[in-house]
């Protein structure tokens, strides 16, 4: 059984439509990256997923219809949808019975081994920690729940660098086994990629793009090509074209590496530059997606 | 405080022990309790307010207590009607007064409570956890409906209580049989006719109203307060100026005075005898109760398919 399955999933706000025919099928123990400029529909996606809004189509989570069944779902999912959502009144200590109350499957002990690595206190509230701590706070509950899926929308937006390397390196440590599913979006696209193991580019509510990590790898070179070898490399048919600091860079899809290698420095590009490539055309003139997912 | 407390005592063993139970022995009432332990953790002033309120009360009647000797000397004078009113006096008012915070509190809760948690964002927290919607917003209705008013009651009880033995001990002090005040405040009835009092009239006969005002937060972008009232005042002024009548005013303000037709059983509400007993049945199954607990279903009905729609703001 599939983690996440997805029949032509449709969902309009008004005349705006977010999602427009989703296709998808994420098996367990996989991590995804759902990749796609602002408004593309990426967290209309996870909304979905999560039973948070109703929508048209086919949607199975884990066999389950989130929208009729979400409280079920939610034993069995997790998710971070912001960094900011844990409510600032809550005491960390208060926060951590609660979810041991209503969690069939939250391990106290071990959410408490991830805070003492930590400096929050038990005795603080929410409001009195900074984002990042409780960035670690909300990590160290989900990671303590013994969950097959795991839904991450944004989930280091705000933090600063160490934390942001830190929160993927524990999630990727001592989380991640192999049986769980992970769905993150994020724009930070550079600090996921060696985390994911699939990655899918989204736009105007549709899946443009969708490849495993080790097809990415084999398929797609980026080429920084010698000025006088620009026309036998443009001959290759790269599909997509760009200025460096003087040279041209050119991205192939599934071109023989010693071939390219006689016109230049090859190497493995980054999930940005794929999604630029992508997606530039897509967009036409606006060249904003291709730079927010580069950030 | 001890009705908060009897819910609080057996958290922290049990935490540990939900390690040991497995998924499907889950109590299926355990995220209702701890929905509604939130709700008494995020909203402190269910219980402060009416705690500051006693307190006020006994400090104010701690001060009064230095006239009391006097009082009481000249209170004998007066005839056993004239006495009764003027002993009870007091007690009478800390009722009240706790009353009046008990439905300002209510309100005021009612108000915030699907409100706050879109406003700060966090319901995208409560909802990725495995409570459903019908569990969150009926926690959130027991709370007016039921806890209040048995808490407000405690408190009462405590702080006239509290009230007694402190002028028993004044009178004491300066040579007086307090006799007359025991005598005078036959408390144990008084005590019993309040409870149904707060738990039937301003629990369950309000009803409606606690879930109109559910309905409101759960439905506002902001400003429930006022989207509470607007439609009310709205009805009213089309029904005026339409059909010249003011039915719909009138049923509202016959609700928030305890109902017409409770009238007898509920405006004195304080002695508890055979009589009171008869009306109280008549009362819980009387037209007017059974209307208003409907409707407050429905507001519950919608206040939960609303809650599972809506998102933060």
């Amino acid at each position: 059984m599939p983690c996440i399955e997805a029949r032509g999933l449709r969902k309009a706000f008004g005349t705006n439509v977010a999602l427009d025919g989703v296709n998808l099928r994420v098996e367990e123990g996989r991590i995804l990256g759902l990749i796609g400029p602002n408004g593309a529909g990426k967290t209309t996606a996870l909304n979905a997923i999560l039973g948070l809004t109703p929508y048209q189509g086919e949607l199975r989570v884990l066999g389950r219809d989130p929208w009729i069944e979400r409280d079920l779902l939610m034993r069995d999912v997790c998710f971070i949808a912001d960094v900011a959502v844990l409510p600032r009144w809550i005491k960390v200590s208060q926060v951590l019975d609660y979810v041991a109350g209503v969690h069939p499957r939250f391990d106290r002990a071990k959410a408490e081994g991830f805070l003492a690595k930590t400096t929050i206190r038990r005795a603080s509230k929410v409001r009195e920690l900074s984002k990042g701590m409780v960035a670690q706070l909300h990590l160290a509950l989900v990671m303590a729940i013994d969950a097959r899926l795991l839904v991450l929308d944004e989930p280091t937006l705000g933090l600063d660098i160490l934390y942001r390397k830190q929160f993927y390196d524990s999630l990727l440590n001592d989380y991640f086994d192999r049986s769980r599913t992970i769905v993150v979006t994020t724009h930070q696209v550079e600090e996921v990629q060696h985390v994911l193991t699939e990655v899918m580019f989204m736009d105007r509510g549709r899946i443009v793009f969708s490849c495993s990590m080790d097809d990415f790898e084999s398929r797609y070179r980026e080429v920084t090509v010698n000025p006088e070898k620009l026309a036998a490399a443009r001959a290759l048919k790269p599909m997509h074209e760009r200025q460096g600091i003087g040279r041209s860079i050119l991205l192939f899809d599934s071109v023989d590496r010693s071939q390219l290698s006689a016109l230049g420095e090859v190497r493995t590009p980054s999930i940005a530059d794929l999604f630029v490539a992508v997606l530039g055309d897509r967009a036409g003139n606006q060249a904003a997606p291709a730079q927010g997912a580069a950030q | 405080m001890n009705t908060m407390n009897t819910h609080s005592n057996p958290l922290p063993e049990s935490s540990g022990e939900s390690q040991v139970i497995a998924p499907a022995a889950f109590a299926a009432n355990r995220p209702f309790f701890w929905a509604l332990r939130r709700e008494l953790w995020e909203n402190r002033s269910l219980y402060i307010a009416p705690l500051a309120v006693a307190a006020l009360i006994l400090f104010g009647f701690m001060i009064s207590t230095v006239h009391l000797p006097d009082k009481m000397r000249a209170a004998s004078a007066l005839d056993p009607m004239n006495q009764h009113e003027m002993i009870e006096q007091p007690y009478d008012f800390a009722e009240l007064l706790l009353m009046a915070t008990y439905l300002f509190v209510a309100v005021f809760y009612c108000l915030d409570a699907l409100y706050g948690e879109r406003r700060d964002r966090s319901i995208l927290f409560w909802k990725s956890l495995p409570v459903s919607d019908v569990t969150t917003v009926l926690s959130k209705a027991i709370i007016p409906l039921l806890l209040l008013p048995v808490f407000i009651w405690a408190v009462t009880v405590a702080t006239q209580w509290c009230m007694l033995l402190m002028s028993s001990a004044v009178l004491l002090g300066s040579g007086q049989s307090a006799a007359i005040l025991w005598r005078h405040l036959p408390l144990f009835q008084m005590w019993t006719g309040l409870l149904y009092h707060l738990v039937v009239v301003h629990g369950f006969y309000f009803a409606p109203v606690y879930g109109w005002l559910l309905l409101v937060s759960g439905w506002a972008r902001r400003m429930a307060f006022l989207w509470a009232g607007l439609p009310m005042l709205a009805i009213g002024v089309v029904e005026k100026i339409a059909f010249n009548t003011m039915y719909f005013a009138n049923m509202l303000g016959s609700r928030l005075q305890g109902g017409d037709d409770a009238g007898t059983a509920s405006a004195p509400g304080r002695m508890m005898d055979s009589l009171a007993v008869i009306t109280l049945g008549k009362f819980l199954i009387s037209p007017g109760m059974l209307i208003g607990l409907a409707i407050f279903a429905a507001f519950l009905v919608a206040a939960i398919r609303l809650r599972r729609y809506q998102g933060p703001i």
